[in-house]
């Protein structure tokens, strides 16, 4: 260990990938490469957060996120306590704040909150003492699903750099976007987003991407896809005209995908809507790394509690050289 | 810069491996069920020397495994977390195995009483034994080596550094004085 520790230290709370740095990004995902391996083991289960009381915090629904984060505190040995928001203070009116304020006063160590509100999680940060995961807020980040698609990527073509990923569907709100195009474009990645107009972004040029306005266009340019979910509301809010449009228009198919000139690698953060934003076929297809994507969002959770379950001692430990 | 001076040169690693192997086949009455664990990161390479050099005398062949304790050590709530995590790759379950625990140096013992915890979580070894390098004292667990191939007396301020070439580029193990 030596002085660039203290670079690669993360703070209290991990809110979003805008503000790590290349350096810090590679090393949550070096960190997440032996954490595969406890997940394979018969007993999964190694004792590094033993006594750590975590708070999953969730106002949003949320199934693979919350169980991902779970698996990853059990398998830490944390001890958790997932908090809904049906059925708690919060359906009562009691602001975020207060039941933040209310769980540390039983003495936590750790939240992971999602929240529909964009800033939720650096808001909560800001003013508890426990550090904060964001799981999802609002429009703005959701940075486990951004390192998580990171290294899957990794897994698959062994470098970031010089990758080309297309990001397709509905831009505008999606969180899992926006941290992927921080996390890749930060670790020389090429990215573009292809989508209907009504979906993308004002001046997303600005975060350094590239429009391909036709799912053609982003097929016979990229390495690989990040299908991202149409949320099904937006057609009601007039974002689309009909889900089967959107299909013939937008849809990652099959037909579609012979037409490249090489194989595409396709993600897809999840929940999929078969038949929409992409077919079947695609999915369960064998260059698909959906699955795949899925048990690394466990083990790059797994590294992100560890390495924030440090804390500063950790850097200062490592800076004086006191590594074994 | 920490003064430094040599206790082992090249040749003289060479010769203590080639008398650990000897020493483990006999501790062992054979090879049957021998599994050789190197602690990350040098144990790692000194476990795969002694391998192949049991593997020359003994024309069979010698599994090997790695571990990683950081998981498991005593101190990651007071010193949080700094070290990097490395590789634990264990052949099967351990259960029945006669289990080597190979490492550089041997020092307070808590590296060794966290990777006791480690094996737990994978199996029943029928036995662990102990095979470390140096012995420098200064213990501070009811842990002691089966095989040592040096003790070294280190005073304060002072501490073993070993090198293995192939993370090195050399093999030597030398007294640094730190302060």
């Amino acid at each position: 260990m030596s002085v660039d520790a203290a670079a690669l230290a993360l703070g209290k709370d991990l809110i979003g990938l805008e503000t790590l740095s290349a350096a810090q990004l590679q090393f949550i995902l070096d960190t997440a490469e032996p954490f595969k391996e406890v997940s394979e083991r018969a007993i999964k289960k190694v004792p590094a957060l033993r006594g750590k009381t975590i708070v999953n915090l969730f106002f949003e629904a949320s199934t693979r996120t919350r169980i991902s984060f779970e698996f990853a505190e059990k398998r830490l040995s944390a001890d958790t306590v997932n908090v809904a928001t049906q059925g708690s203070s919060v359906s009562k009116g009691e602001t975020l704040v207060d039941t933040a304020r209310n769980l540390e006063a039983m003495r936590i160590d750790m939240v992971v909150i999602r929240h529909g509100s964009s800033g939720a999680a650096k808001f909560l940060g800001d003013r508890i003492a426990s550090n904060v995961i964001n799981a999802g807020d609002g429009k703005h980040e959701h940075p486990t699903q951004g390192l998580l698609d990171l290294l899957t990527l990794r897994d698959k073509f062994g470098r970031i750099a010089g990758l080309k990923v297309a990001i397709c569907g509905d831009i505008l709100h999606s969180r899992v976007a926006r941290s992927n195009i921080w996390g890749l474009t930060k670790l020389g990645a090429e990215v573009a987003v292809c989508g209907p107009p009504s979906l993308l972004p004002r001046d997303i040029e600005e975060l350094g991407v590239t429009i391909l306005p036709r799912i053609e266009d982003a097929i016979a340019w990229a390495d690989a896809l990040n299908v991202l979910r149409l949320q099904l509301e937006r057609m009601q809010s007039g974002f689309i005209p009909s889900l089967r449009e959107y299909n013939r228009v937008f849809g990652v198919t099959r037909d579609r995908l012979a037409r490249a000139p090489k194989d595409l690698v396709i993600l897809h953060p999840g929940p999929m809507n078969r038949g929409v934003e992409i077919d079947s076929d695609v999915a369960d297809g064998e260059h698909s790394v959906i699955l795949p994507q899925v048990t690394n969002g466990v083990a790059v959770r797994m590294a992100v509690l560890y390495l924030l379950a440090g804390g500063t001692g950790a850097v200062a430990a490592a800076a004086r050289g006191e590594a074994a | 810069m920490p003064s430094r001076s040599p206790l082992l040169d090249e040749r003289a690693i060479a010769r203590t491996l080639a008398r650990m192997a000897v020493e483990i086949v006999e501790r062992c009455q054979g090879t049957e069920g021998l599994l050789l664990v190197g602690i990350q990161r040098r144990g790692v390479e000194l476990a795969d020397r002694i391998g192949r050099l049991i593997e020359a005398s003994e024309g069979v062949q010698v599994p090997r495994g790695k571990l990683d304790i950081t998981l498991y050590r005593d101190d990651l709530q007071t010193v949080g977390v700094g070290p990097v995590v490395g590789e634990t790759s264990l052949p099967g379950s351990l259960d029945g195995r006669t289990v080597v625990i190979v490492d550089d140096v041997l020092h307070t013992g808590r590296t060794i009483r966290a990777a006791l915890d480690e094996f737990a979580d994978f199996g029943r070894p029928k036995r662990v034994l102990l095979c470390v390098l140096i012995d420098r004292g200064g213990r501070e667990l009811p842990i002691q080596p089966d095989i040592a191939g040096q003790t070294v007396r280190v005073g304060p301020g002072e501490r073993v550094d070993v090198f293995v070439s192939e993370l090195d580029g050399r093999d030597a193990v030398e007294l640094a004085r730190v302060s």
